[in-house]
C-alpha cells in the first residue's frame, strides 16, 4: 500500500501555487455575496434599474490592460527592458483608468437619485457598490503591485532575472479581469 | 525537482538567512527581535500562537469561571468580584449585561483564538514543515504575518473589554439586528466594531497562514514523500486548511456588509425594526437570515477547522504508542476527504428554526446525518488502531484515547440535533451546549493537550512531567464529563441556553443544584489547567532533558532532526522517505523509519 513513484514529475513553483489558491479564496468571498445578491434579489422591494452606460467602457479598458499585461510578461521573458517597461506603465494607467470609470459609475447612479448607501437606499444598488467596490480594492492591489514591480525594474542594484514575480503579478491581473467579466455578466443578465 | 532546489533557487525570499543548501552547524547572526520577535522560523512562530492560544485559553477559561458562578449562585453576592470587574459586577454580582458579554467573549475567544489560532496555528506550522522534510514554509515571511495579524486581532479584542459600554454581548455569531445596531445594546457600539475589526483582522491571519500550509504540502514535501506516504497529521493540518481557504472569505463577505449596515446606513440585514427610545428605523427590505447563512457557511466549516488537527495528531499518537500502524491508512485519508466536502453541504441545520423550507431542512438533515458515515470509519480505526496494540500510556497517549471517548460521546448526540424535527424542541437549549462543547470544544482541547504532550520534547529538548500530567488528564477528562453530561437533561427538559437567572423559571428551578454542582466542577477543572500551564513553563526551563533523537519510537521525519533544530531543521541534506508513515512492529522490528530503505527480505510493501 506504500508502493507510490518516487520520480514525481516537475512541481509548479510554491508561490505560483499559492497566488492560484489565493484566487481560489477571493472567489468564494465573491461567490458569497453574488449568492446573497441571489436571496436578496429574490425576495420583497428590490429596486430594478438599468446598469450605468460607464460600465461597458470600463470592461472594455480591463480587457486592453490584460492584454498589455500579456504583453509585458512576454517582453520581459525576451528581456526587452524598456518594452516591458512602457506596457507595466501602461497597464497600471489602465488598471486606474479602470477604477475611475468605475467610480464614475456610481456617480451615474446617484445623479439617477438610487442612492447607494444611507437610510434611502435599496439593497439592490447597496449590493452592486459593494460588489463591485470589493473588486475595486482587488483592482488597486493589483496596481500596487504593478508599481512595486516597475519600481524594481528601474532599480539598478537589484538584477532579476527571475520571471516569477512578472508571472505572478500576471496571473493576478487576468483574475481580477476575469472576476470583472463574471460580475459584469453576473449584473446583467444572470442576477 | 526537491524542495532543496526551490529553496536554494529563491533562497533570499524563502530563508530570510538564506542558509540555501549549505546549511551545516554554523549559523547566522541572530538578534533577539529575529529569534523570538519578529521570527521567520516555523517552529518560533508555532510557539508563538501556542502562547498567545495559552493565554486566550486561560483569558476565555476564566469568563466561563465568572459566568458559571452566576448560574451555580445566582442569589450569592461576591465582594471581591467587585473589586475585579467594577461597574460590571455592581454589588458582588455580575450584571446581565456583563453575563452577556463574557458569554459572547467566552465563545468567540475559544472558538476562533484558541481551537483554530491556537490548535491548527501551532501545530500546523509546527510539524508540516517537519514532517513533509521542508526546510521551513513556502513563505516564511507570510507566515510571519500570519501570527501578527493574529497578535494584532487580540491586542483589539483585548482592548474591548476595557472600553466604556463594554465588549460586544450579542453571541459570538454576532447575529443582526444586536450586532448592526449601535443603539440596540450597549455591547453593540463601540465594542462591537472592535469586534469587528478583530476578526477581519483574524480572518486575514488565517488566510495567510492557510495559503501557506496548502502550498508547503503540495509543493515542498522532500524526495519520496508521496502524498501517500505522508502522516495522517499533515493530511488533517491540509484539509484543515482548505476549509479555512474557502470558508473564512463568505464570512468576510458577511461582515462587510454588515459594517455597511452598521455604518453606512444600508439595509442588507435590516426591515421593519423599532428600538425602545430611539423609535422606527428607516431600513426596509433587509433579511437578518442573509447573515445566518453567510455565518453558518463558515460557521459549520468552522467546527472542523477545529476537529481534524486534534483528529490527525490523535491518529498519529494512537499508532505510534500502540506501537501498532494505523488501522486503515487510506479509508483514514477517505474519511478526512468526505468531512471536508460534507462541512460545506450541511450549514443549514443550524437553521432548522429560522422558518427553513422543510424540504430544504430534510435534505440537510441527510447531508448531516452523512457525516456519521466518515465519523464512525474513523472512530472504528482508532480503536482498531488500539486493539491488542502494545499500548504506553503517556499523558500524550491518555488525552489521545480521551479524545476518541469524547469524540463517540458529543458525536452521538449530533445525530439527535442534526433531526431537524427533534431540533424544533432541542434548539437553543442546553442540549446543544452539551453537545458541542464535548464534541468539538473540549475534544479538540484533548487532540491540543496530546499534540503538546507528545512533541513538547521536540519544541523544547526537554519533556513535561509526567505524574501532573496524569493528575491533568484525569481531573480533566472526569470533570468534562460532569460537567456537560448533566446538561443533556436540562436541555432535555427545555431549558434554554444563555439566561442570565434560571431561578426566577418554575420550569428550571429544580436544576438549582445541578447547576450548583457544575460551576464547581468547573471551577476544578480550570484550576487543574493551571496546574498544566505551570508544568508547561517548569518545563521549558527545567524539564527532565531529552538524550535521544527520537525518545518515542517513531517513524516520522521530525524525529531525525537534531534534539534543537535550528533555523532549517536539518543539519546537511533533508533526508529522502522511502516508506510510509506507519511501518510499526514490522517484520519483527518494533518501527522502521521512514528514511530507512526498503530492504530486499521485508514482507508485503
Amino acid at each position: 500500500m506504500t508502493s507510490a513513484t518516487t520520480n514525481e514529475p516537475k512541481r509548479i513553483h510554491p508561490h505560483k501555487f499559492t497566488m492560484w489558491v489565493a484566487m481560489g479564496s477571493i472567489v468564494m468571498a465573491f461567490a458569497g455575496l453574488t449568492s446573497a445578491y441571489i436571496v436578496k434579489k429574490n425576495q420583497s422591494s428590490w429596486l430594478e434599474f438599468d446598469l450605468p452606460i460607464v460600465f461597458w467602457y470600463s470592461t472594455v479598458v480591463i480587457l486592453v490592460s490584460s492584454l498589455t499585461m500579456y504583453l509585458a510578461t512576454k517582453a520581459f521573458k525576451a528581456r526587452e527592458m524598456g518594452r516591458y517597461r512602457t506596457l507595466m506603465t501602461v497597464t497600471a494607467t489602465l488598471g486606474l483608468l479602470f477604477i475611475i470609470l468605475q467610480y464614475m459609475g456610481f456617480n451615474d447612479l446617484e445623479a439617477r437619485s438610487i442612492a447607494l448607501v444611507g437610510p434611502k437606499s435599496n439593497s439592490a444598488a447597496s449590493f452592486l457598490f459593494v460588489i463591485t467596490g470589493l473588486h475595486m480594492v482587488h483592482v488597486l492591489g493589483g496596481v500596487i503591485a504593478l508599481l512595486v514591480m516597475f519600481i524594481r525594474a528601474y532599480s539598478s542594484k537589484v538584477k532579476s532575472y527571475s520571471a516569477i514575480p512578472v508571472e505572478v503579478a500576471g496571473t493576478y491581473w487576468h483574475f481580477v479581469d476575469i472576476l470583472w467579466i463574471y460580475l459584469f455578466i453576473f449584473y446583467n443578465w444572470i442576477g | 525537482m526537491s524542495n532543496e532546489a526551490v529553496v536554494h533557487a529563491h533562497g533570499a525570499v524563502t530563508t530570510h538567512e538564506g542558509h540555501g543548501d549549505h546549511h551545516h552547524e554554523h549559523h547566522h547572526h541572530e538578534t533577539f527581535i529575529t529569534k523570538y520577535v519578529f521570527s521567520q522560523d516555523h517552529k518560533m512562530i508555532a510557539k508563538q500562537f501556542l502562547i498567545t492560544g495559552m493565554v486566550w485559553a486561560v483569558l476565555g477559561g476564566l469568563m466561563s469561571v465568572l459566568f458559571r458562578l452566576q448560574l451555580g449562585y445566582p442569589d450569592a453576592t461576591f465582594p471581591w468580584l467587585e473589586d475585579i470587574l467594577g461597574k460590571w459586577a455592581k454589588g458582588g454580582r455580575i450584571t446581565p449585561e456583563a453575563y452577556y458579554a463574557l458569554v459572547t467573549t467566552h465563545g468567540t475567544v475559544l472558538v476562533f483564538f484558541v481551537l483554530t489560532a491556537g490548535l491548527s496555528g501551532t501545530f500546523a506550522n509546527f510539524l508540516i514543515p517537519l514532517q513533509v522534510g521542508a526546510r521551513d514554509m513556502a513563505s516564511p515571511f507570510m507566515n510571519m504575518l500570519s501570527y501578527w495579524f493574529f497578535f494584532a486581532a487580540s491586542i483589539v479584542m483585548l482592548s474591548s473589554m476595557f472600553v466604556e459600554t463594554g465588549p460586544f454581548s450579542g453571541g459570538w455569531t454576532a447575529y443582526p439586528p444586536l450586532s448592526a445596531l449601535g443603539d440596540a445594546s450597549p455591547g453593540s457600539k463601540i465594542g462591537m466594531d472592535m469586534w469587528l475589526i478583530s476578526m477581519a483582522l483574524f480572518v486575514v491571519s488565517s488566510l495567510l497562514g492557510g495559503l501557506n500550509y496548502i502550498a508547503t504540502v503540495l509543493n515542498m514535501r522532500t524526495k519520496g514523500m508521496s502524498m501517500t506516504r505522508m502522516p495522517l497529521t499533515i493530511w488533517a493540518l491540509f484539509f484543515t486548511a482548505v476549509l479555512g481557504v474557502l470558508s473564512f472569505p463568505v464570512l468576510f463577505s458577511g461582515f462587510i456588509l454588515l459594517i455597511f449596515d452598521r455604518n453606512f446606513g444600508t439595509s442588507f440585514y435590516l426591515s421593519d425594526i423599532f428600538i425602545n427610545g430611539v423609535g422606527a428605523l428607516p431600513n426596509e427590505g433587509g433579511s437578518a437570515i442573509l447573515y445566518q447563512h453567510l455565518f453558518w457557511f463558515l460557521g459549520h466549516p468552522e467546527v472542523y477547522i477545529i476537529l481534524l488537527p486534534a483528529m490527525g495528531m490523535v491518529s498519529e499518537i494512537l499508532s505510534v504508542n500502540s506501537r501498532k500502524p494505523i488501522f486503515g491508512y487510506m479509508a483514514m485519508i477517505g474519511s478526512l476527504f468526505a468531512i471536508a466536502i460534507l462541512a460545506f453541504l450541511v450549514w443549514a441545520h443550524h437553521m432548522f428554526v429560522t422558518g427553513l423550507n422543510p424540504f430544504l431542512g430534510s435534505i440537510f438533515v441527510l447531508l448531516t446525518l452523512l457525516i456519521a458515515v466518515p465519523s464512525a470509519i474513523k472512530v472504528f480505526n482508532w480503536l482498531t488502531t488500539l486493539w491488542r496494540g502494545n499500548i504506553r500510556f503517556t499523558p500524550g497517549m491518555m488525552f489521545a484515547i480521551g479524545f476518541v471517548s469524547l469524540f463517540i460521546s458529543g458525536g452521538l448526540t449530533g445525530i439527535w440535533l442534526g433531526n431537524s424535527a427533534l431540533d424544533i424542541h432541542l434548539h437553543d437549549t442546553y442540549f446543544v451546549i452539551a453537545h458541542f462543547h464535548i464534541v468539538m470544544g473540549v475534544a479538540s482541547m484533548f487532540g491540543m493537550f496530546a499534540g503538546i504532550y507528545h512533541w513538547f520534547p521536540k519544541m523544547y529538548g526537554r519533556y513535561l512531567n509526567n505524574t501532573m500530567g496524569y493528575i491533568h488528564f484525569w481531573v480533566t477528562i472526569a470533570g468534562a464529563y460532569l460537567i456537560f453530561w448533566p446538561m443533556h437533561y436540562e436541555g432535555l427538559a427545555g431549558m434554554p441556553r444563555r439566561y442570565y437567572d434560571y431561578s426566577i423559571w418554575e420550569s428550571f428551578k429544580q436544576f438549582a443544584e445541578l447547576n450548583r454542582f457544575i460551576s464547581t466542577v468547573a471551577m476544578i477543572v480550570f484550576a487543574v489547567q493551571l496546574l498544566f500551564l505551570f508544568n508547561f513553563f517548569y518545563s521549558i526551563f527545567k524539564g527532565r532533558k531529552v538524550t535521544t533523537l527520537n525518545p518515542w519510537g517513531a517513524t516520522t521525519l521530525e524525529w531525525t532532526t537534531p534534539i534543537k533544530p535550528g533555523h532549517g531543521n536539518w543539519v546537511g541534506e533533508i533526508p529522502e522517505v522511502h516508506r510510509w508513515a506507519y511501518d510499526y512492529g514490522k517484520d519483527g522490528k518494533e518501527f522502521i523509519a521512514q528514511t530507512t530503505p526498503v530492504g530486499a527480505d521485508e514482507s508485503h510493501h
